[in-house]
C-alpha cells in the first residue's frame, strides 16, 4: 500500500465505492427492481426512495445499482475473455513466427481498423434491442482481442531476443514451460492494466448501443436505463435522478478504472525500477 | 524501389481491411438466430395496421433479393461484394421509397466529415499544444492542473458527455437548440450562421474528449524527450528555451501523435455516430438511425458498409502521409 501512488490510491476507492453499489447493495432488495409499476411514479426524492422514483413506477436508487451491477459483469466476462486470447494469441504469433505470425498479425491489425460500432449497431438492430447480455459480451470480445494481441507479440518479439530465454531454450525446457515461468511474469503487468482497460471500452460499447436502443432494452444497464429515461423524456420533465444518476455514474465508473489503469502502470513502472 | 513496395503494402492492408469488413457484414445477418426477413416484415407490419396479403408477398421478396438471400451462398457472396466494390448501389430505400440509399448518403456524408474534421483538427491542435506545454514545465502547478483536468475528462465516453453537455445547456440553461433545425439555403449568411449554431454542441463534446487524450499521450512524449541528451546539449549551447521548445521538443513529439490519429480514426468515428443520434444532426449516424428505426435494411447496409470503408480509407491515406511529415522514416 505504501508505494501506491495517488491515481491509484483515488482510482481503488472510486472503483471500490461502485462495486459495493454493484454487487452487495442489491443483496438488502427484495424483488426486481426492473418490474414497472412497483412504487407510485415520478416520486421526488424521499427516505423511502432517495433518488425518487421513475416515470415507469421503478425505485431510481435500486434500479440504478443493478444496472451498475449488469454493467460491471458485462465489462468483467468481455475484458476477461478479450485479454486471455489477445495475450495467449499475441505470445502465440511472437514467439512460433512465420505464417502463423503474418496471419495474426494481419487479422489484429485489420480488426482494429475497422470501426466496431457500426457492426454492432447492424447486429442490434436485427436484434431489434432483444439481444442477450451473453450476445452482446460475447460480439465484445470478437472486437476487443486484437489490441492486446497485438501488444503481447510486440512484447514477445522482444523478449525472445533475450538472452535468458535462450538459455532456457538450449537447456531444453519445453515451449510452454518456457511461456509459463519465464515470460508471463514480464506480460502480467501489462496483461493487468489492458483487463482494466478492456472493462471501460466494454462498458462503453455495451451503454453506448444501448443509448440508442440496440442493447438488451429489458435488461437493467446503465446504457438502457439512459435509454429508458430518454424515451420518456426525463430531461424535459426535469426528472433529473433518473436520467442524471447513470450518466453521472458512467462518468465516475470510467474516470477511476482510468486513473486505477494509468496507476497501475506508474506503481509497476516503479516496482520493475527498483 | 521502395516508395512502390510500401505502397503496395498499403493498399494490400487497406484492401485486406475493407474485405474483412464487408466479409463480417455479410455474414452477421445470416447468423442470427431469426430470419432477418420476417423480423423486418413483422416490424413493418406492426408499425403499419394493415396489408395487403399481395404486398407482403412482394415485400419479402424485394426483401430476399436486397439480403441477396437468392442462390448458393458463394453466390450471394459474390452478389454482394460485387454491388458494393463495382456498382456501389445499395439499392432503394425501403423507408423514402424510391429515394436510392446513394442519394441519402451522399447528402449526409458533408455533414459527418464537417463535423469530424473540424473537431478532430481542433481537438488534436490544442490537445498538443496544451500537452507539450504541459510536458515541457511539467513541474509549473498551471501544467499539473492541465493535466488533471484532461485525466479527468478524457475517459468519458464522447455521448455521455454529450449528454451532459445537453443537460446544461439546452435545459437548464437553455443557450443551444434542442435539436437541429436549420434556416436559410445555400450560401447564405443565414444558412451558415445556423449550421455553426446548430454544430457546436456536438462538436464540443467531441473536441473535449479528443482533447483530454491528446493532451495526455502529447504530455508523456514530450517529457520524455525533454530528458534527452540532445536537448540538454541544447540548453548547455544557451538556447533559448522557448526555441528549445518549438524546434527541438515539438517536432520529435509531434510525430507519432500523427501515428496515433491513424489509429485512433475508428474510435473517433465511433463516437461520432452516437454523439450525431443524440443531438438530431443530420449526418451518416443519424442516417443509420433511421433506418434501424424504420426498417430499412439497404439503408443500413449501405450505411454501414460506406463507414467500414470510409474508415479503412482515412486510415490509409493518414498512414501513408507519414513518411512525408517525417524525414526519418522512409518508406519501407
Amino acid at each position: 500500500m505504501k508505494h501506491w501512488n495517488f491515481r491509484l490510491k483515488l482510482g481503488v476507492l472510486l472503483l471500490g465505492i461502485f462495486i459495493i453499489l454493484g454487487f452487495i447493495v442489491p443483496f438488502f432488495y427484495q424483488g426486481n427492481p426492473i418490474e414497472w409499476g412497483t412504487y407510485l411514479k415520478n416520486l421526488k426524492p424521499s427516505k423511502e426512495h432517495i433518488f425518487g422514483t421513475t416515470n415507469l413506477g421503478q425505485d431510481t436508487f435500486w434500479l440504478l445499482a443493478k444496472s451498475i451491477q449488469n454493467s460491471f459483469i458485462i465489462g468483467i466476462i468481455v475484458a476477461f475473455f478479450a485479454t486471455l486470447i489477445g495475450v495467449l494469441l499475441g505470445l502465440w504469433a511472437g514467439f512460433k513466427g512465420g505464417f502463423i505470425d503474418r496471419l495474426i498479425t494481419v487479422l489484429t491489425d485489420s480488426f482494429i481498423v475497422i470501426p466496431s460500432l457500426p457492426i454492432l449497431i447492424l447486429l442490434g438492430s436485427l436484434m431489434q434491442g432483444k439481444a442477450s447480455l451473453f450476445m452482446i459480451a460475447f460480439v465484445l470480445i470478437i472486437f476487443n482481442w486484437p489490441w492486446p494481441a497485438r501488444q503481447i507479440r510486440s512484447m514477445a518479439l522482444s523478449l525472445s531476443e533475450r538472452d535468458f530465454i535462450s538459455t532456457a531454450i538450449f537447456s531444453g525446457q519445453n515451449t510452454l514451460k518456457i511461456i509459463v515461468k519465464e515470460i508471463f511474469p514480464f506480460v502480467a503487468g501489462w496483461s493487468v492494466a489492458n483487463f482494466v482497460n478492456t472493462i471501460l471500452v466494454a462498458i462503453g460499447s455495451e451503454s453506448g448501443l444501448a443509448v440508442i436502443g440496440m442493447s438488451s432494452n429489458e435488461k437493467a444497464t446503465l446504457g438502457t436505463m439512459i435509454y429508458w429515461a430518454n424515451q420518456h423524456q426525463a430531461m424535459l420533465s426535469e426528472r433529473w435522478w433518473w436520467i442524471g444518476s447513470p450518466v453521472v455514474a458512467i462518468a465516475l465508473i470510467f474516470i477511476a478504472l482510468f486513473l486505477v489503469m494509468t496507476g497501475y502502470q506508474q506503481y509497476s513502472a516503479l516496482r520493475r525500477g527498483k | 524501389m521502395g516508395f512502390y513496395k510500401f505502397l503496395l503494402s498499403r493498399v494490400l492492408s487497406f484492401v485486406l481491411v475493407v474485405f474483412i469488413g464487408i466479409t463480417t457484414v455479410f455474414f452477421v445477418p445470416r447468423f442470427m438466430p431469426s430470419d432477418p426477413v420476417e423480423a423486418m416484415i413483422g416490424k413493418m407490419t406492426a408499425n403499419q395496421a394493415f396489408m395487403e396479403p399481395e404486398a407482403i408477398v412482394t415485400l419479402r421478396e424485394t426483401l430476399n433479393e436486397s439480403f441477396g438471400l437468392e442462390g448458393s451462398m458463394w453466390d450471394q457472396y459474390w452478389g454482394f461484394v460485387k454491388r458494393v466494390i463495382i456498382t456501389q448501389d445499395f439499392g432503394p430505400s425501403l423507408a423514402s421509397y424510391p429515394n436510392p440509399v446513394n442519394e441519402l448518403i451522399v447528402k449526409a456524408l458533408p455533414w459527418t466529415m464537417g463535423l469530424l474534421l473540424i473537431s478532430t483538427i481542433i481537438a488534436w491542435l490544442i490537445g498538443n499544444v496544451v500537452g507539450l506545454l504541459a510536458g515541457f514545465l511539467k513541474d509549473k502547478s498551471y501544467s499539473k492542473a492541465m493535466e488533471a483536468i484532461s485525466i479527468m475528462i478524457y475517459p468519458i465516453p464522447y455521448y455521455i458527455l454529450a449528454l451532459i453537455l445537453i443537460m446544461l445547456l439546452t435545459y437548464i440553461y437553455p443557450i443551444f437548440p434542442l435539436s437541429a433545425t436549420f434556416q436559410g439555403e445555400g450560401f447564405s449568411w443565414e444558412h451558415i450562421k445556423s449550421i455553426v449554431y446548430n454544430s457546436i454542441l456536438p462538436a464540443l463534446s467531441m473536441i473535449l474528449v479528443g482533447t483530454g487524450w491528446w493532451v495526455i499521450s502529447m504530455k508523456t512524449l514530450s517529457s520524455g524527450i525533454a530528458e534527452e541528451d540532445y536537448v540538454h546539449f541544447a540548453r548547455l549551447k544557451g538556447l533559448s528555451e522557448r526555441k528549445i521548445m518549438t524546434k527541438y521538443v515539438l517536432p520529435n513529439a509531434a510525430l507519432p501523435q500523427v501515428t496515433m490519429l491513424a489509429l485512433q480514426i475508428g474510435t473517433i468515428f465511433n463516437g461520432a455516430l452516437i454523439t450525431e443520434i443524440l443531438f438530431g444532426y443530420p449526418g451518416i449516424g443519424t442516417l443509420i438511425y433511421t433506418g434501424i428505426l424504420q426498417a430499412d435494411y439497404n439503408l443500413i447496409m449501405g450505411t454501414i458498409t460506406l463507414s467500414i470503408i470510409a474508415v479503412a480509407a482515412a486510415t490509409f491515406i493518414v498512414d501513408f502521409l507519414y513518411p512525408f511529415i517525417d524525414p526519418r522514416v522512409r518508406y519501407k
